[in-house]
């Protein structure tokens, strides 16, 4: 089997590989030689534990993932579909105002239905999505998710695509952010939409240096 | 924003956002002739505002005094005074604002009002040669990762709770170490930490690009309580607290791809930070930096410094419009000095 690397990440390397006639993504978390090895260890052995086990019951919810053919804990890799699409982070600033809507609407019910059956998918960047040819969103990476009902978890996971949103794509952010908030809510329902959404201002008023807070005080 | 008289030569400026109050000056062309700092030490606890501000307003005639002296310059050499205008304590900051607007008034010079945390990504940048870093700026009010991108410094990642220096502080007082002059905590916290031989098993969160540190602390203080050394603790602590801003910066760098890493703010001073971001850097193939230690901590010559780029790029604070900004984000300040593409 030989290997050629994507994607060298900051948590792990993606490696394109055939495996058993299929083309796969081979996600290898390599250790980080900063930590000190005991942490490093175990919170490798976690994520590769947890991320497949996530994404598993994300298509259970109905949410697009690479299906998973391997996973192997001694060495933190981890075998899965290779999607063929577009990563969503190099479309978003390039394409029409309509297709962004729809584009960001579409993630938006992606991210409800997650939140419906109770996962948090703890990174939602642009760079973790994927559209694919039938114009339908897949997420992946989900290395830093949870499993949770609360609303402070899923605040915190809107409240991170909204930062991840105006670092990356600031021109568009509050306009991108505002589609994946309908399409969020024609899946949650408005009443849960307004609970999120006041978590997400309560935690973002708990941020530093927070301009909101001040008129409050 | 006012126009002024043509660019002369010096600049003062002021930093007095937190504990420290500090005059430092700096030429048009970048070099720093000056930089003189005081800090309140507190008899007990964290830094009081209303307390501090005063040991500010006490020795502000001081400090500026012996600025201007070790510059070898006279008051009226200097073309602009710079303050920093915010972010941090209200009190503290209004001090320094008050002999700031004193001193533009009285020599007929403009007034810069300058982003504090502006202030040390750009003095890291002007020591180290970087110009287009990922900067880590931790201290005891802020811990952020920034990169500049289309006219502003964006933030990729941030606490968010407590800073990372705080974070040591508050660990520090609550296992009974004293703030001492020339000896921050964090540094007391360092040296503890080398002693230590046991990972005491501690939260370690990371959500995206941000990371939560609260919990961290408190986790630690019980864990002192519950008869670990202290040593461990420490130990435990700085590796968790630091493995988590390091993986956060690996990952602001994997996804910004900059050639650059800088390590900015008072906990730059700290060498185990500094390597695990070193490894970092050499991974994804970046230049690694770290702001020298005079400059790490605040410090007026930032200010000053930064106050030279902002004149220079035309930017000025009529002082109706200098009262200061207790909460204003880095990315929320245009930085037209900054000339990359």
């Amino acid at each position: 089997m030989s290997a050629v690397l994507l994607k060298k990440g900051a948590e792990a390397s993606l490696f394109i590989a055939d495996w058993q006639g299929r083309r796969v993504v081979i996600k290898q978390r390599l250790p980080k030689t900063y930590r000190p090895p005991q942490l490093d260890l175990t919170i490798r052995r976690y994520r590769t534990i947890h991320e497949p086990q996530l994404m598993h019951e994300a298509k259970r919810a109905g949410v697009p993932t690479p299906l998973i053919y391997l996973v192997d804990v001694e060495n933190a890799s981890i075998t899965m579909e290779y999607i063929e699409g577009i990563q969503v982070k190099k479309l978003v600033d390039s394409i029409c105002e309509a297709d962004r809507a729809e584009l960001c609407q579409g993630i938006g019910e992606e991210v409800g239905k997650l939140h419906v059956h109770g996962i948090v998918h703890g990174d939602l960047t642009t760079s973790n999505m994927i559209l694919n040819q039938e114009g339908r969103v897949f997420l992946v990476d989900f290395g830093l998710g949870e499993r949770s009902e609360e609303l402070e978890a899923q605040g915190v996971d809107l409240h991170l695509l909204r930062h991840a949103l105006q670092s990356t794509h600031f021109r568009v952010a509050e306009e991108c952010f505002h589609a994946v908030l309908e399409g969020y809510t024609a899946v949650v329902g408005a009443h849960r939409m307004q609970e999120v959404l006041g978590k997400i201002r309560e935690i973002e008023k708990r941020g530093r240096y927070v301009a909101e807070r001040q008129q409050e005080t | 924003m006012a126009t002024g008289k043509p660019a002369e030569k010096y600049c003062l400026g002021i930093e007095s956002t937190a504990d420290d109050f500090g005059v430092g000056i700096a030429t048009f062309n970048g070099e720093i002739l000056a930089s003189v700092t005081d800090g309140y030490v507190p008899e007990t606890g964290g830094i009081h505002p209303r307390e501090a501000a005063r040991h500010h307003a006490e020795v502000a005639d001081k400090v500026l005094t012996e600025a201007i002296a070790k510059a070898q310059l006279k008051p009226s050499e200097l073309s602009v005074v710079a303050f920093a205008q915010g972010p941090g304590l209200g009190p503290c900051l209004r001090s320094g604002a008050t002999v700031a607007r004193a001193l533009s008034a009285y020599l007929n010079i403009p007034l810069v009002g300058v982003n504090h945390s502006i202030g040390h990504i750009e003095i890291g940048k002007l020591q180290t040669g970087a110009k287009d870093p990922l900067t880590l700026y931790a201290s005891g009010g802020n811990t952020m990762v920034t990169a500049y991108a289309s006219g502003r410094y964006r933030i990729f990642g941030e606490t968010l709770d407590i800073a990372l220096g705080n974070c040591l502080d508050v660990f520090a007082r609550e296992a009974g170490l004293k703030n001492r002059k020339g000896m921050p905590l964090g540094a007391a916290v360092e040296q503890l930490a080398a002693k230590g031989e046991k990972l005491v098993a501690l939260p370690y969160v990371v959500k995206g690009m941000d990371m939560s540190i609260s919990g961290l602390l408190t986790a630690a203080i019980a864990a002192l309580q519950k008869g670990e050394r202290l040593e461990d603790v420490c130990f435990s602590l700085q590796e968790n607290a630091f493995s988590m801003v390091t993986e956060v910066t690996e990952r602001a760098l994997a996804h910004t791809e900059k050639k650059e890493v800088l390590l900015t703010g008072g906990v730059a001073a700290n060498k185990r930070l500094q390597k695990m971001l070193g490894i970092i850097s050499a991974d994804h193939d970046a230049k690694f930096s770290v702001v020298p230690q005079k400059f790490a901590t605040d410090n007026g010559a930032m200010i000053a410094w930064t106050g030279v780029l902002a004149y220079m790029s035309g930017l000025m604070t009529p002082v109706d419009e200098s009262f200061v900004k207790v909460r204003w984000r880095v990315d929320k300040v245009d930085v037209p000095w900054v000339k990359l593409p």
